[in-house]
């Protein structure tokens, strides 16, 4: 698939102000089966009203991506994940100041630049926002098609109280 | 019988899927394989059946990296079906959604692809890191490839507001004011882009190519003109498939077009440029002769100043459509279906594009067949290989390997893009 496919369907509200400086991106294309993670997770995000925390979609265009978490205090990423662990797995890594292991694929990017090379790129180029976190569940399949599989969707409870804990905390910061 | 292989499993900083495969033996290169091994995508398949005016945000699915260039290919063929023909600003408005593109992704290779081979860099966090003001420089310049595409397409990545006829909405003048600023900013910096990129080293290695590009009397070609090549091929683009002809073979997923008759062909920025010089902006050209960039460019390596070239030309074409806009009262045409066959290209940032479908009275599609660069390029790429390896046979093999990817990246191939085709063979 292409590199750099948005799939935000809602227009984005972009009001980057102070009052929301929080950011929180749905990586991943909703049309390859439990590559659309990130897109639900950032639309259930949205429906719950997170409030303060700015929700954008995007299948993966990682200079784009840079552009989007600067200048923010935090910003929260959310993508399928192939590391090797059992489907279903949830992960959260805290990226501020530990590279992403290598062992992290991201499904949803460009084998040119996604979201492992953006964030990377975005700490060398000191426009990390000082945290930074990527979550994901472990993909079991990701064929053409739309919803997650069963065990990928099973996970997804426990990655929103994880990411929901998180942006507590950040607030209260 | 001495041998021994070069082998890129996977190649890194291009789109999609593919590796190299190069056997040496005996002191002479006896096989290259260019395997491309994504798996095919099908979309000529799955268009079958659908409406006409489906095409455009169908194919736009193609790639996420050259998704305008799908969608004014496949306008053009349906607009050519129905014997319409668009012209006035919402022309002008489809030739600046297209310099968005040519910015986005010029931008993307010349800096984050292939830059970081002449610099010795494995990759552009490296570069990153040693040269922060580049990046970031780049950074800014490809967003203002977005912003027109956001704005004119209705989102950044497979816009969705192009249409048979013209658009679904036109911006206002003032809209479209809002990129100015960024736009000039960027012309700028590509100039010095041009001249930065062309003081890297390059290897001295010029092969004799059959350029194929575009052409239209008055313009740098984005969507309108006919094919012609560096050996006097000058045809309407509805002619193509008598001349040119795509090959399936075994190592690749993607076919491989020829020329028929006579071979393997070239198409992309150094073919445009090679074909439409003249026909440069302004500041484009004067940059291009400055660094003493003038066709015949034969280098493949030099493609990168070339993309650099042509990122000056697209920021100077968006100012210059953007400062004579003036709204279309319409934002499309009325359509009429004719049903028939209709051909379409048009210059995608890797080259010519082409599609053809063939429609019915009901407007659905009955064949389509989808032509991309890629796929054109792919015999070329591999021959440059050969050439080049057997000339640098004495380098080390780390050195080698690293120059055999640098010169795929040469052709910035998608190869996403080139998986697309459906041919089934049932043996039985």
């Amino acid at each position: 698939m292409g590199a750099e496919g948005a799939t935000n369907r809602k227009p984005e509200k972009r009001v980057m102000t102070a009052d929301s400086p929080i950011v929180l991106i749905g990586v991943g294309n909703e049309f390859r089966t439990d590559d659309g993670l990130g897109p639900l997770i950032a639309r259930e995000m949205r429906r719950r009203g997170a409030e303060g925390v700015l929700i954008l979609e995007t299948s993966g265009d990682g200079p784009a991506m840079i552009e989007k978490w600067q200048g923010v205090a935090a910003v929260l990423l959310v993508d399928a994940i192939c590391s090797g662990a059992a489907p279903g797995t949830v992960h959260r890594f805290d990226a501020s100041s530990k590279k992403l292991p290598r062992r992290y694929r991201f499904v949803a990017e460009s084998h040119a630049f996604g979201l492992a090379e953006a964030i990377e790129m975005s700490r060398q180029l000191h426009k990390l926002p000082p945290t930074a976190i990527v979550y994901g569940i472990e993909g079991e399949q990701f064929e053409t098609g739309c919803g997650l599989s069963d065990r990928v969707l099973k996970s997804v409870p426990e990655l929103l109280t994880l990411i929901e804990t998180d942006i507590r905390r950040l607030r209260t910061a | 019988m001495k041998s021994r292989v070069i082998n890129v499993e996977t190649l890194a900083r291009v789109e999609g899927e593919g590796g190299i495969h190069v056997k040496i033996t005996d002191g002479a290169v006896s096989e290259v394989k260019v395997r491309i091994y994504e798996p095919p995508r099908f979309f000529e398949g799955f268009l079958r059946g659908r409406d006409y005016w489906e095409a455009p945000d169908i194919t736009a699915r193609i790639c996420g990296i050259c998704p305008v260039a799908y969608q004014m290919s496949s306008i053009n063929a349906m607009e050519d079906a129905f014997g319409m023909k668009v012209e006035g600003g919402l022309r002008e408005l489809r030739r600046l959604l297209y310099c968005g593109e040519w910015i986005e992704s010029h931008v993307l290779h010349v800096f984050m692809l292939h830059a970081p081979d002449f610099l010795g860099f494995e990759d552009v966090l490296l570069l990153a890191k040693e040269k922060p003001d580049v990046v970031n420089m780049a950074l800014r310049m490809k967003k203002a490839g977005n912003d027109i595409v956001a704005l004119l397409g209705g989102r950044e990545v497979h816009p969705i507001n192009a249409r048979v006829g013209g658009f679904y909405k036109v911006p206002t003048r003032d809209e479209l004011m809002t990129l100015m600023g960024n736009l000039q900013w960027g012309r700028d910096r590509a100039a010095e882009a041009a001249r930065l990129v062309s003081t890297f080293p390059f290897p001295d290695f010029e092969q004799e190519y059959d350029f194929v590009s575009l052409s239209h009397p008055d313009e740098y070609p984005f969507n309108e003109g006919r094919i012609v090549s560096s050996s006097g091929l000058d045809i309407p683009v509805r002619e193509y498939e008598f001349f040119f002809e795509e090959r399936h073979i075994p190592h690749s997923n993607a076919l491989h077009s020829v020329r028929k008759g006579v071979g393997p062909y070239h198409v992309g920025p150094m073919a445009r440029f090679n074909l439409n010089f003249e026909k440069l902006s302004p500041l484009a050209l004067k940059t291009a002769k400055e660094i003493n960039l003038t066709p015949p460019v034969k280098n493949p390596f030099k493609s990168i100043i070339v993309r650099a070239i042509e990122t000056i030309f697209a920021y100077e074409e968006a100012i210059r459509i953007i400062e004579s806009y003036q709204m279309p009262e319409r934002a499309s045409l009325d359509v009429h279906i004719e049903p028939g066959l209709g051909f379409g290209a048009s210059e995608a940032p890797r080259g010519l594009l082409y599609h053809r479908y063939r429609i019915n009275d009901d407007g659905h599609i009955l064949d389509a067949k989808i032509v991309p660069p890629t796929a054109q390029n792919l015999p070329t790429i591999e021959s440059d290989l050969r050439n080049f390896i057997a000339a640098n046979l004495e380098m080390d093999r780390e050195k080698l390997t690293w120059a055999s990817e640098q010169a795929v990246r040469n052709y910035d191939p998608c190869i996403s893009c080139a998986t697309h085709f459906l041919t089934l063979t049932f043996e039985q």
